[in-house]
């Protein structure tokens, strides 16, 4: 794989755990202000564990069970449709028909939720606190090891995106640790916009490829190689513009009426 | 039994989301990309084809969802 290559790849894993790691920040840090941080930890912590666990299992199955044209085709569905739900997210937020994500609102619905909840010891751990966490570290993080584990066995480097998903974590959780509040200042909103538009791209190019399992078995090769990337991704970013723009005058259209 | 639905509600909001017309529109695509390989059309045609098809459904259905006033998430 080239330079160019990896840093693409490095930087969309990057971008995509980064965002996954924002949110479960706020979840980790609600528990943490309103039920105790050795609960909000141990939840966290035990997530990082069965992740890597579920990293290891699904990575070693995908990597020697499934021909690559199957991986592709099978990866680049899953990718295309996660992408496009990003993507329907970023347009109907762009054009004013759905609430922008505030990491300060979902904390405050948190903690309110937190300081709501009874007092139920386990294992000397307050329960609410533990169980919360785990379930946002681990449900956030299972969309970065899918994003991980597709993007690496597909370009071929998974080192490479597991570093950049976990130097997405290190800075994440240093910042929040330093700051111990949500990362509401985050352009949360424009990231998974963007987000989305890489996901939707390397799901359109692999995916397609992929079809070459009907076809002789082998990868189909788009004009260009690797160069088709960004032009998939001029198109899927012209695409949701244009949605934007559709979308807001049928928004306007319908208030009218 | 519940773990299975657990599992089941998981797996379905992870993969199919809040929309799933845009997973039937992908498999739908490319179904069609599948069939035109299988008539011998060139790939360098089923390639933007399929591509372009995947925007122009989900684009659609987002568009009608809109226009009636479906609840978009």
């Amino acid at each position: 794989m080239g330079g160019h290559a990896v840093w693409s790849l490095a930087s969309a894993t990057f971008v995509a755990a980064f965002v996954e790691f924002v949110e479960a920040l706020t979840i980790v840090l609600a528990m943490a202000l309103t039920r105790g941080w050795r609960s909000a930890l141990a939840g966290t912590v035990t997530a990082v564990l069965a992740l890597a666990a579920f990293t290891a299992v699904v990575g070693y199955a995908l990597a020697t069970f499934i021909p690559r044209t199957v991986l592709q085709l099978v990866v680049g569905v899953l990718l295309l449709i996660f992408g496009l739900q990003w993507l329907r997210k970023a347009v109907l937020r762009s054009a004013g028909l759905k609430a922008r994500h505030d990491e300060a609102a979902a904390f405050a619905a948190q903690s309110a939720a937190a300081r709501g909840a009874g007092q139920r010891r386990r294992l000397g751990l307050d329960w609410f606190g533990f169980v919360v966490s785990f379930k946002g570290v681990f449900l956030e993080g299972v969309e970065v090891v899918f994003i991980v584990v597709t993007f690496g066995l597909n370009a071929g480097d998974v080192p490479v995106a597991a570093a950049a998903a976990v130097a997405a974590g290190v800075v994440v959780a240093s910042v929040g640790a330093a700051v111990s509040r949500p990362l509401s200042a985050v352009p949360e909103n424009t990231l998974k916009y963007a987000v989305g538009l890489l996901l939707a791209t390397y799901g359109t190019f692999w995916a397609v490829q992929g079809l070459g399992v009907f076809h002789g078995g082998a990868s189909l090769a788009w004009p260009g190689g690797d160069w088709a990337l960004p032009a998939i991704l001029a198109g899927w970013y012209g695409w949701s513009r244009l949605l934007v723009a559709v979308l807001r005058r049928a928004a306007r259209a319908g208030t009218a009426a | 039994m519940s773990v299975l639905r657990g599992i089941y509600r998981f797996v379905y909001d992870f993969i199919v989301g809040d929309d799933w017309k845009i997973a039937v529109a992908v498999v739908a695509s490319l179904g069609v990309g599948a069939v035109l390989l299988a008539v011998d059309v060139s790939a360098l045609v089923v390639l933007p084809v399929t591509g372009a098809l995947v925007a122009l459904v989900t684009g659609a259905a987002l568009v009608v969802d809109v226009r009636r006033g479906r609840d978009t998430g």
